[in-house]
């Protein structure tokens, strides 16, 4: 279909943006790479009256990393991918990177689109779960740094205000170990589980992706044994209630959930022997 | 509703169009700049029949607002052949039977075009990745990854990134 009318503002600073955003009291949003709300705006499931375009706002572009890794809102999963100190200073997301959509998708999305959507299927909200990240937002009253196991509330709902605009993700100094794991139907498909793994000091936590409305993050548990790593992948699945739909029951999302957990944790906790 | 007047860079030509905020990329293209090579499939970002190359990489056409894409560089299919002469990768689709009904294949041929000049020599796997964001609804897709091995094969990706294609 096609997307309803709106009025288009182009932003040239976030002081704009946000102006703007807390201006449309609730019916402004704002538009970065659009891989997400435009599909909703198609479909007619979104029908903001204001969009704010940020993608002029050369400030929330980049990478930057002093041991912690932080990331403007308006960086593109391809610029991640390229980006040689993503893949030094946060391994489990680089190895989650390939997973977000088809390089189409990629070299629009963006970093800052994909949380503040917060897709419970997505594999950015469950990588920084896991690594227990912070998103940074920003609104005229000023500026809330804020856990992402926090930030994600549920299916398409974060803590972030209407008048607040996602400005920068923040990833801690990398884990001893990490994995990330996902099974799909096909490569770029929205995951029907995904699961995140850091370890750290011998104790691994997971947050596992596309089984409820939010990451749901298990651990730290100490993972010294094969039989540990298993009865901790036992134990996650068994901690969740994941949807039955056309895309696989709640008994298969559950299998498929110790079986991922198992495989991440045990790569994760490999890497760190090596 | 308003139309505003936009200035669009498509295909190394400047421009202007005059349309409401609203319009996709994708329908701006086909209405009124008569470039039909991208077609509208699923019109929300899954199927990629709507592909066009947004400073050289592939992108959605019908993921985008016509206002966003002021300012950058738009390549449909239509600039890809060299006049009425068929490229290698496209004289490959011919050759190898890569299109049934062809609704995906102006998708397919931009698609392989960007990704062989990332990598001009694929295995298999990876050209059934690379495609796998493009439906076929024919399901011809052996043939279309054939003919995609065989433009590698030949040459393009060096070729095209070399500007000879």
């Amino acid at each position: 279909m096609k997307p309803p009318s709106f009025e288009y503002r182009r932003a040239a600073s976030v002081d704009e943006a946000l102006e703007l955003l807390a201006a449309g009291d609730g019916d402004a949003k704002a538009l970065a790479g659009g891989q997400s709300l435009v599909a909703l705006m198609n479909l007619r499931l979104a029908r903001p009256v204001t969009l704010v375009d940020i993608a002029p706002i050369a400030e929330l572009r980049g990478v930057s990393s002093n041991g912690s890794l932080r990331i403007g809102a308006l960086t593109t999963f391809t610029e991640l991918e390229q980006d040689p100190t993503v893949a030094q200073a946060a391994p489990l997301l680089a190895e989650a990177l390939p997973y977000i959509g088809h390089p189409a998708i990629r070299n629009r999305g963006t970093a800052g689109g994909s949380v503040a959507h917060a897709d419970p299927a997505a594999e950015l909200p469950v990588v920084l779960s896991a690594l227990d990240a912070t998103v940074t937002v920003r609104s005229r009253t000023g500026e809330r740094t804020i856990p992402a196991r926090e930030f994600f509330r549920g299916f398409l709902m974060t803590a972030a205000g209407h008048d607040e605009l996602v400005t920068a993700i923040t990833l801690p100094p990398a884990t001893d170990g990490a994995a990330f794991e996902e099974f799909a139907r096909r490569p770029g498909d929205f995951a029907l589980v995904s699961v995140a793994c850091a370890v750290s000091g011998g104790e691994a936590t997971v947050a596992l992706g596309g089984v409820s409305g939010a990451p749901v993050v298990v651990g730290p548990t100490a993972v010294d044994s094969e039989d540990a790593i298993d009865a901790f992948a036992a134990s996650a699945a068994e901690s969740i209630a994941p949807p039955s739909d056309v895309h696989g029951s709640r008994e298969y999302r559950q299998h498929l959930t110790r079986e991922l957990v198992a495989r991440a944790v045990r790569r994760a906790t490999a890497a760190r022997r090596s | 509703m308003a139309s505003t007047l936009r200035i669009l860079n498509v295909n190394g030509r400047e421009h202007q169009v005059n349309v409401e905020d609203r319009k996709l990329l994708l329908d701006t293209l086909r209405e009124d700049l008569g470039l039909t090579g991208a077609h509208a499939g699923c019109e929300h970002g899954v199927c990629g029949a709507c592909t066009v190359l947004l400073n050289g990489r592939p992108v959605r056409s019908c993921l985008m607002f016509t206002p966003q894409a002021e300012g950058h560089e738009v390549s449909t299919v239509e600039s890809i052949a060299n006049g009425d002469e068929l490229t290698s990768l496209q004289q490959a689709f011919v050759d190898n039977l890569g299109l049934q009904c062809g609704y995906c294949t102006s998708a397919m041929v931009l698609t392989a075009h960007a990704y062989l000049q990332e990598n001009p020599k694929p295995t298999r796997e990876e050209v059934r990745d690379a495609i796998s964001g493009n439906l076929c609804r024919c399901t011809g897709y052996t043939g279309i990854v054939e003919s995609i091995l065989a433009a590698a094969e030949a040459g393009y990706g060096e070729d095209a990134r070399a500007g000879g294609e």
